[in-house]
């Protein structure tokens, strides 16, 4: 994903070559064009704000200095994904939720909530039961968050399923009792520090798994995906179906296996600074000559984004609790009178969403070192916007995880970006980032029409 | 046609209300192997709530439901499934956003042992039922919804089929559709006639009643006008029975 090269020069190239070229190399790729030009706009975005500050200099009569760029360094796109990582996993959810016809805007109250919970017990009541620092408090804290995020979402979903209660209003009322509950559960206090191995979950120096960890990482992801490249074929070749060519088959192999590869890259060329490597020497015992070149790799929360796309893939395109999701949204009526247990299904999408926020409430509350009651707020719009932006329809009945993901990594590029070039108050990024929500939405009508 | 035996079906003093409006009204129908039996009537007589108490989208409020002679429960459309009644309905119930096998097999999905749905063997399953159904079916890897009215009939109707029924239940399965299809559908009923299932057909053309139909079931307000011997009467016996609501004297 961090890769600005490989995917677009293939793609950019074509549209000067005759038109037909391009139709046949997307049809023998089967690569969605409503992904390209996701990728194409977040691509866009980058080297946009990569490149205002030489612009804006060049304005004030100054050189032209592509140095003074300062989005598309490691440090700056690190950061961007460890954002990520905590709206792109509600995201996927929230993708579900949406196709089911719903929607949950109590995501945000859900973190503010499940957050101090957590906050409390690692902070406050564990300690003097297991000792400070004892090794299962983080364990115990983050089993507990995600089960009161299902339980919360249960509850929502079983009002919305069983009680015919417009999950609009269950989830608005949640929005509004969650944070009152956040607030009151230790009046306001803030609570921190956060336990030791907890905080890790939420990324920062330690919270990463280095360089070799991020080479291990990028060689399995490129592994399963020429094994899923050739499964795929051999499926195909095995009932006679229509396959690609093997030039579209290696294309989308190396495509890919270069986007990882770059991701690793990127994510180890950014260093520990100075002081993290004296304070890791000193707590090792070692020591570290002055400059030593100690990889961050990727983050924890971002192998948590990654690991929960992945299997929010799978269980929405290879399950069959997936496959009755899609159905619901399609044709809620067909899908009963195929025997499907609908308030079943819904139930447990709306429970998912609740796990998911839980997950995210643990990635917060470790990033910040603190829980505080106002965690998570206005995290659900910019959650509905991620799966929007990325394609789900509000309408239901349509969405795919990768967009979400992609849909939330655009919203923080906007965010992030306007605070490095300098609009970094608030209210120029709540400006932008409507304006790309309504603007998104617009161009996919438009794009739908013209498929149509 | 000499109907001796246990019914296949039998739809004893079936009642059913919406707010206080009789919509199915102690109406008693039965179906033999190798039978097809129209539901006759005008729109609103009630034939398509009967039949839904049969595939189980309604729970009837009062009567039984009989299977080969024996009571049954249908209390939901999983419930007639496991019975073997197979329903295409009016509205063909596809969801439009998946494409014809997941629809074909939407709450049957065949998975591998991993438990995962296995889309290749699904697709290849149908393939092969759509091409006895519809030869010139082609569109395997688009939604529904990009599909002509005909070719979501097909895969409604190869659905129905495909579970090895034994009971049909076919809801004005050419209302949608050009002379063509139709006639594939009037050869497709012979067929699965001959294959020994029982088949009920809602139909409003009066023509394919008196072609396909063995026996005709009369509806008008939620009750039962009477069942004919469809070779024991002329096309304006049934019209009459449709529109004034009276059985044929010499049929009686």
């Amino acid at each position: 994903m961090t890769d600005t090269n490989s995917p677009t020069p293939s793609a950019s190239a074509m549209p000067d070559a005759q038109p037909g070229a391009i139709t046949r190399f997307l049809h023998a790729t089967e690569i969605d064009t409503r992904l390209l030009g996701m990728v194409g706009a977040l691509l866009l975005i980058w080297v946009g704000f990569h490149l205002y500050p030489a612009i804006s200099s060049v304005m004030r009569g100054g050189a032209f200095d592509l140095g003074l760029g300062n989005f598309l360094t490691p440090r700056n796109l690190w950061n961007l994904s460890v954002q990520t990582s905590y709206i792109g996993i509600m995201a996927t959810g929230m993708v579900l939720v949406i196709i089911i016809r719903c929607i949950d805007l109590s995501v945000g109250s859900i973190i503010g909530v499940t957050g101090m919970i957590m906050g409390l017990l690692q902070a406050e009541y564990l300690p003097p039961l297991l000792g400070l620092g004892h090794p299962a408090i983080w364990i115990i804290t983050a089993i507990v968050g995600l089960v009161v995020g299902v339980m919360i979402g249960a509850f929502h979903g079983w009002l919305i399923a069983y009680r015919g209660i417009p999950s609009f209003i269950v989830t608005l009322g949640g929005l509004l009792i969650w944070r009152g509950m956040a607030f009151l559960s230790a009046s306001g206090r803030t609570i921190a520090p956060m336990d030791e191995k907890f905080a890790l979950l939420g990324g920062g120096p330690y919270g990463t798994v280095g360089a070799v960890g991020s080479w291990i990482v990028g060689g399995l992801a490129c592994l399963g995906l020429i094994y899923l490249l050739i499964s795929g074929r051999s499926q195909r070749r095995k009932h006679d179906f229509p396959q690609r060519p093997v030039w579209a088959e290696v294309f989308l192999g190396a495509v890919g296996c270069g986007v990882i590869l770059c991701a690793v890259l990127l994510v180890n060329a950014y260093p520990w600074a100075k002081g993290i490597v004296a304070q890791y020497a000193e707590r090792t015992g070692q020591t570290l000559p002055e400059g030593t070149f100690i990889s961050h790799g990727f983050a924890i929360p971002v192998l948590l984004l990654i690991g929960v796309g992945i299997a929010m893939t799978i269980l929405m395109t290879r399950t069959r609790f997936g496959r009755y999701v899609f159905a619901i949204g399609g044709n809620p009526e067909a899908a009963v009178l195929a025997g499907i247990n609908t308030r079943w299904v819904t139930l447990k999408v709306v429970s998912l969403m609740g796990a998911l926020a839980g997950l995210a409430a643990i990635i917060v509350s470790a990033r910040q070192n603190s829980a505080t009651n106002a965690m998570g707020e206005l995290d659900e719009l910019y959650v509905i916007a991620a799966a929007v932006i990325g394609g789900t329809s509000l309408a239901g009945g349509s969405g795919t995880v990768y967009g979400a993901i992609l849909g939330a990594l655009v919203i923080l590029s906007l965010q992030s970006g306007m605070v490095l070039i300098g609009f970094g108050d608030g209210s120029y990024q709540k400006i932008v980032v409507g304006t790309a929500l309504v603007l998104a939405v617009y161009l996919d009508i438009l794009y739908r029409k013209k498929v149509k | 046609m000499a109907n001796t035996g246990t019914p296949l079906v039998e739809l004893r003093d079936i009642s059913i209300s919406f707010g206080g409006i009789k919509a199915v009204d102690h109406v008693t129908v039965d179906l033999y192997p190798g039978e097809v039996v129209g539901l006759l009537g005008h729109n609103g007589a009630g034939k398509s709530t009967l039949i839904k108490c049969l595939s189980g989208a309604y729970k009837a409020d009062g009567g039984e439901i009989l299977i080969n002679g024996e009571k049954v429960e249908i209390s939901n459309p999983r419930d007639a499934r496991a019975q073997n009644i197979e329903t295409i309905y009016q509205t063909l119930a596809l969801a439009d956003n998946l494409d014809a096998a997941s629809n074909l097999f939407l709450g049957r999905e065949i998975v591998s042992p991993m438990g995962f749905v296995d889309d290749s063997t699904m697709e290849a399953e149908t393939r092969k039922i759509l091409k006895r159904l519809n030869p010139n079916f082609r569109k395997f890897n688009v939604p529904v919804s990009a599909l002509s009215g005909g070719q979501r009939q097909s895969v409604a109707i190869a659905r129905a089929v495909y579970f090895n029924a034994k009971i049909l239940i076919m809801d004005e399965p050419t209302a949608a559709l050009g002379p063509q299809e139709t006639q594939m559908v009037a050869e497709l009923i012979q067929e699965l006639k001959a294959q020994g299932l029982g088949i009920f057909l809602i139909e409003h053309d009066i023509h394919n009643v008196m072609k396909l139909c063995d026996r005709a079931s009369v509806m008008k307000n939620g009750q039962l006008v009477g069942t004919v011997n469809v070779n024991e009467v002329t096309d304006e016996d049934i019209l009459s029975m449709i529109i004034l609501g009276k059985k044929p004297a010499k049929a009686a």
